[in-house]
């Protein structure tokens, strides 16, 4: 089966993603002629779903698109919706989402590194299997994905699905002491974020640097997680407002997700590339950390995607103390919004890359259009560009195994959530 | 329905099976999974794990003693998978609304789903998709369905464990206006004015939307005798218009009784007689915010 020429790989789902896929490899002469990332989820139609509902629906349906990153899609509507009305946010309520949504990054960063990469670079199947040798690494990630659940489930009830958004701020403050004991339980996780990040770093890694843009926000000097210009690290500086006049969103068919291109050209987005773009805006400290490992920013290795992901969590961990350090739960916890008919953007940070929304709303507050691009969607063409690389480089004429991991590998670099765009991955290389 | 487990498949020699497979879902439920923490690795010591694709494992046709299934029918292969997993398995557990009444997703059943999702796609024959969303149960036998959008940590485990001491749990279908009480949370209808789905909604959540001050939107499913009517029909009494009240009932539950039936009755009203404000200003819905 093996045979550089000739033969076929067939492997059911991939796993250790979130969603439904497939990866088919035509392979002529030695060269890959021919990859497609087929992405099968089968679509739920939110954006029309959507249509003729209130805006508080649709803060809660957004939420139903993925159950990794409610949280995101919950906040790129909110802003989108608050945008129409003409409503500035309170800086209590700026600064508490910002808190709600450093909650959900820790929660999918930790579930990622720990429960789907991870046992990818030390060879086991699954967490529970490499728990049995590194008892004590899974405990700690389990332990970090559980502060960024009780983070969410402070501001919205339950980290899934979470209830507390809406239009104006947050349904209730929470109150002082579950604020103590929150600020407690994040303070003394801090040391166990930086042992993972140094922990990453030890990771054996593949080399493996290649040529991609990387597509970020960026936030009015801040690391950017709740909203800002649209740029890039070769030039491009947008509002949100311009998305569409830049990028591209394309049905392809074998993929029930669709395909986004900048300028005509796959694009990067995710924690590699917002810290690729934004690593001047990290707190010293953690830069200092992070030079410690002797792994260097920007990098344009894709396989310290992990990395950036343990980064992000001490980030994440060290601004919610940050923006909670003087809590007054007497806030108001939100302003009613007047309502009024006209079309608005949002464009925040998922944790795994920019997620754009735009909606158009007729009077009444009810939905008449809607529209939204998730970042897998925007990081399918860069996958296929990145697996046609790496597999070459990794070798065509290695076992079909060995060939598989490695795709996976590679594709769970990007965490891609299938939900959202759409479940993996089958692989089948035909070779000629 | 009968709570004793006639064969000791689950106390025989091999260790208890477990499999998680997934359909048409956002992969929330079975993060109720996921999201344990510390028992999710005594879980793991407890039983073989042989198909969860999430969390690595993958056999998707493995014989197993336990399986849950998240997500709804929407493809036309889903029919053959589950009678496959149905075969394949002791006890079929539904977890979440996609598998137990269709998801949110089942919205487009009452739709022309044909021009919905060529709004959304250029090339609407790439797609394999089915014009509606049904549930789990529409297909095959399930044994259990546990409700909620999503379900939790809590759900998940404790079928899990009743299944391994030999018995079919109990879950509670009283309405989520038991758990207020049990929890002293103030009423949200009583006092504030709000359009609480309380009444009607079963509990299984902790009556999290009542503590946020806000009224539950019924993501759990509908309570055992809930009248749905008498519900909806206060709600316009105060002022609500039929479109919304409808809505209140279409919403993340759509395809399941009685709130499809009550909901599509208010629904016709609003295409009867057009709502001249038919919005949701505070002001017409019960009882000002603020």
């Amino acid at each position: 089966m093996s045979d550089l020429r000739t033969g076929e790989i067939h492997v059911p789902i991939l796993a250790r993603v979130e969603g439904e896929g497939a990866l088919d490899i035509r392979i002529r002469d030695g060269h890959i002629d021919e990859l497609h990332l087929r992405i099968f989820e089968p679509p739920r139609l939110f954006e029309k779903l959507l249509e003729g509902r209130p805006v508080q629906d649709v803060i809660d349906s957004v939420a139903r698109i993925c159950g990794i990153c409610p949280v995101a899609y919950q906040m790129s509507a909110v802003a989108a919706i608050e945008s129409i009305f003409n409503f500035t946010p309170t800086p209590w309520v700026q600064a508490m989402r910002r808190v709600m949504y450093c909650g959900e990054w820790i929660q999918s960063h930790s579930l990622h590194v720990h429960l789907l990469a991870a046992p990818d670079f030390l060879g086991f199947n699954s967490a529970p299997a490499m728990a049995k040798q590194f008892p004590l690494e899974v405990r700690r990630g389990l332990r970090l994905q559980g502060i960024g659940n009780d983070i969410i489930r402070t501001f919205g009830g339950r980290s899934v699905h979470p209830v507390g958004v809406r239009p104006g701020g947050f349904f209730r403050a929470p109150d002082a002491a579950a604020m103590a004991t929150l600020r407690q339980k994040i303070h003394e996780s801090l040391n166990e974020a930086r042992d993972l990040i140094v922990w990453v770093a030890t990771l054996p890694i593949p080399e493996d640097d290649q040529d991609f843009t990387s597509v970020s926000l960026r936030q009015n000097g801040e690391y950017p997680i709740t909203g800002g210009r649209i740029v890039s690290d070769r030039g491009l500086d947008i509002a949100i407002e311009e998305y569409e006049q830049h990028f591209r969103e394309f049905q392809v068919p074998y993929s029930t997700a669709l395909h986004a291109l900048l300028d005509d050209q796959p694009y990067l987005v995710g924690p590699l590339a917002r810290l690729n773009n934004n690593y001047a805006y990290l707190p010293a400290d953690l830069r200092q950390l992070i030079e410690a490992t002797g792994i260097r920013f920007p990098s344009r290795n894709m396989f310290h995607s992990i990395l950036a992901r343990a980064i992000e969590i001490y980030y994440a961990l060290s601004e919610s103390l940050r923006l909670t350090e003087n809590y007054d739960a007497r806030t108001t916890p939100y302003v009613e919004p007047v309502q009024c008919a006209g079309i608005g953007y949002g464009c925040t940070e998922a944790p795994r890359g920019i997620l754009w929304h735009r909606y158009a709303l007729d009077e009444q507050g009810h939905v008449l259009n809607a529209q939204i691009v998730p970042p897998t969607s925007q990081n399918q063409a860069r996958m296929e560009e990145d697996l046609k690389t790496s597999l070459t480089r990794f070798g065509l004429d290695q076992p079909d195994d060995a060939l598989r991991l490695h795709g996976e590998m590679v594709i769970r670099n990007y965490d891609p959530c299938i939900s959202c765009a759409t479940h993996f991955l089958d692989f089948r290389a035909a070779r000629q | 329905m009968n709570n004793s487990i006639p064969h000791a498949a689950l106390r025989s020699t091999h260790r208890p099976r477990v499999a998680v497979h997934k359909f048409s879902s956002c992969d929330g439920c079975q993060l109720a999974f996921l999201n344990l923490g510390e028992p999710l690795l005594a879980l793991a010591e407890t039983v073989d794990i042989l198909h969860f694709a999430e969390a690595g494992p993958i056999d998707e046709d493995a014989v197993v003693d336990i399986a849950f299934v998240e997500g709804s029918v929407a493809t036309s292969k889903d029919a053959a998978r589950l009678k496959q997993i149905r075969e394949n398995s002791r006890y079929v557990i539904t977890i979440g609304a996609c598998a137990t009444a269709g998801g949110i997703q089942a919205l487009r059943n009452m739709h022309d789903s044909g021009e919905w999702i060529a709004g959304i796609y250029a090339q609407p024959e790439y797609l394999d998709l089915l014009p509606e969303s049904r549930p789990i149960a529409s297909i095959i036998k399930v044994d259990l369905e546990l409700w909620g959008c999503p379900v939790n940590g809590e759900q998940v485990l404790g079928v899990t464990k009743a299944l391994l001491t030999g018995h079919l749990p109990r879950v509670d279908h009283s309405a989520v206006c038991m758990e207020c009480k049990r929890q002293n949370v103030v009423c949200v209808m009583v006092s504030q004015g709000k359009p609480c789905m309380g009444p009607v909604t079963q509990t299984g959540c902790g009556a999290i939307c009542p503590k946020m001050q806000r009224d539950c939107y019924a993501c759990y499913g509908p309570a055992v005798q809930a009248n749905v009517s008498a519900l909806s029909t206060y709600f316009a009494a105060t002022g609500m218009p039929a479109r919304e009240v409808a809505q209140r009932l279409l919403f993340i539950n759509s395809q399941t009784e009685p709130f499809t039936s009550v909901g599509i009755h208010w629904q016709n009203k609003t295409s009867a007689a057009p709502n001249t404000n038919p919005g949701i200003n505070p002001k017409t819905s019960l009882g000002a915010e603020q």
